[in-house]
């Protein structure tokens, strides 16, 4: 038994701060984005989480180029995103794509000068690394209060909106009728979809961030057919992707290249991506419609933390 | 059919002389009608007659340019009015992590904020919501991939659960199949008289609805007749209405409704307000 534990887990990860820091905060960041992932794909709007991705990019590196914690910048970065979308209307479906795309080519523009100011003035390319694929390993202790702080900030807007936001995912129309105001509690989404970003961003960067926005949802929506439930899933998918990619990140320092370990993010988003390919299973065998035998399906195997 | 109470209390829907203009153009034209409690009703037009302009007036959504909205005798400003709605076909995701039993519940309190907390008392409120539109057997279902006869039900239950006095529905039998749309407007006939609600049910054809309905709107150029269905199905009603001469032809109890009829060469051009579709319709069940 311990020689299994001990070919799983290399020496020292049970020790080790930074994997303590990087299994705390990716976890929160895999319950936050769960939790809001599952709306951002039933309502079609994982390009709004990409281009907070893309936004966010500016953010974190605008930061770091003037001193202050990546994740500030992911976060008000994304925020101004949030306005600027609300005033364009690009959560609709059918926004205005044009307007958006101009708008994230400058956005990246300016992400590339930030960046390229970031590597000149201190000689090297962390930061472009750090800003654009994460380094989970590399966040700092003191960074975790704001971590919680959003975490809580955004279940406490998901758990507030949920019923109206469910409605208003099914039909606007529906909810309008019921006197639900549709466009703000659009609009405070955007908000929790911005947060959500950012925490994602600090995890596996600001350009990966969307597969732990999307996959476990995405996995989830196929796993489960009630809402809830789905938000648990995604959660749990995401958790086990970052601790299985925190894990493997660690044992790859004896891997080659010897002495440099593979990012973690390379993990994440690969074991995201295995598992969505593995949700699809059990639908392709069963057919388009699910029966009301549920207890013949197969239950959800993935999750492991919900 | 409407019981005899009725009489003292006010309508549960009255709209009084509604005028809804949009950029110029004139979509209702001084519309009025009442419907009481227990009571099926119609709403006939084409597409682009203003039905769904008027279901928006009626739940507060458009903004009129004249006219009232009292449901139950009180204007229709405030939010929380007993109203339900079914909007026009819509296609519900597939995907979407959401079994027919949750959208019914979400008909409950889908206003209010936080997640709901199941009850035994909720769960046998839907489930007898489910059993009065005969849905159970679907209930565990996802709502996305179910079809449209069964979507409508639970989008009726939903609609229904909170008790609502007036229950709005947007062409609910567009893209029906035959068997489904009788279906679904016989579930409705039985529903309004069961509960004793006022139905406003669309519909860009008028025959599904001939044999159930207690009265007719019947929306033209903006402006309405109504009656019921001998009153305003007419030549010379219809005609006045469209501004030109109708034809009314009733062809083994159905009836089909001819622009310009009479010089029977003369139909292409002319408006057809109900396509030659219904001809074909003899083997209905």
């Amino acid at each position: 038994m311990s020689f299994v534990l001990g070919a799983i887990f290399a020496p020292g990860f049970f020790t080790s701060e930074p994997v303590h820091i990087a299994l705390a905060i990716g976890a929160v960041a895999a319950i936050v984005t769960g939790t809001v992932g599952v709306f951002t794909v039933a309502r079609g709007q994982s390009f709004a989480g990409e281009a907070f991705g893309d936004i966010g990019t500016t953010g974190g590196s605008g930061a770091f180029l003037i001193g202050v914690g990546p994740l500030w910048g992911f976060v008000i970065g994304n925020l101004l995103a949030a306005g600027a979308m609300e005033a364009i209307g690009i959560q609709r479906a059918r926004g205005r794509d044009l307007a958006t795309g101009v708008v994230l080519g400058a956005s990246i523009g300016l992400a590339a000068l930030f960046l390229y100011l970031a590597t000149t003035e201190q000689s090297t390319t962390g930061a472009t690394v750090t800003i654009l694929f994460g380094s989970v390993f590399t966040i700092a202790s003191s960074t975790i209060p704001l971590v919680l702080a959003l975490s809580a900030v955004v279940l406490g807007l998901m758990f507030t909106l949920y019923r109206p936001l469910l409605l208003a995912t099914v039909s606007p129309e529906m909810a309008a009728a019921r006197g639900i105001p549709v466009r703000l509690v659009g609009a405070l989404y955007l908000v929790a979809l911005a947060l959500g970003a950012a925490l994602a961003a600090i995890t596996i960067g600001s350009l990966l961030g969307t597969a732990l926005l999307v996959g476990p949802a995405a996995s989830a929506l196929r796993l489960t057919k009630r809402p809830l439930l789905a938000m648990a899933t995604a959660a749990g998918i995401g958790i086990a992707a970052m601790w299985l990619g925190v894990v493997l990140a660690y044992d790859s320092y004896e891997w080659p290249p010897v002495g440099h370990g593979w990012p973690v993010s390379f993990f994440v988003v690969t074991i995201v991506f295995i598992g969505y390919l593995a949700s699809g299973l059990p639908g392709r065998r069963r057919g388009g419609r699910d029966q009301t035998p549920a207890a013949a399906t197969p239950a959800p195997r993935l999750p492991a933390g919900d | 059919m409407t019981s005899a109470p009725a009489e003292s209390s006010p309508p549960v829907l009255d709209v009084r002389d509604v005028d809804v203009r949009l950029s110029g153009r004139t979509i209702l034209d001084r519309v009025s009608f009442s419907i009481g409690a227990g009571e099926f009703t119609g709403l006939i037009g084409s597409n682009g007659a203003g039905k769904t302009t008027l279901f928006r007036v009626i739940l507060g959504l458009q903004p009129t340019n004249a006219g009232d909205v009292l449901v139950e005798g009180r204007p229709r400003t405030k939010r929380g009015q007993p109203i339900g709605f079914v909007p026009q076909k819509f296609l519900l995701d597939p995907d979407l992590p959401l079994r027919a039993r949750d959208l019914v519940g979400l008909g409950l309190d889908a206003q209010r904020l936080g997640a709901p907390r199941p009850s035994r008392a909720r769960h046998a409120l839907v489930d007898e919501m489910l059993e009065a539109v005969d849905a159970r057997r679907f209930a565990d279902t996802r709502v996305g991939r179910l079809s449209g006869g069964e979507q409508q039900r639970i989008l009726i239950a939903h609609a229904l659960i909170a008790r609502p006095r007036l229950l709005l529905l947007d062409e609910p039998l567009a893209n029906l199949d035959l068997r489904s749309a009788h279906e679904v407007v016989e579930l409705l006939a039985r529903i309004t008289r069961e509960q004793d609600i006022a139905v406003l049910i669309s519909a860009h054809e008028i025959n599904p609805l001939l044999g159930v309905m207690d009265r007719v709107v019947y929306l033209a150029e903006g402006r309405a007749a109504t009656g019921t269905t001998d009153e305003v199905v007419r030549a010379d009603v219809l005609s006045n209405l469209y501004g030109h001469h109708v034809d009314v032809l009733n062809v083994h109890g159905r009836v089909l409704i001819v622009a310009g009829a009479g010089e029977d060469t003369d139909l292409a051009g002319h408006e057809v307000a109900f396509p030659t579709s219904e001809i074909k319709r003899e083997s209905a069940p």
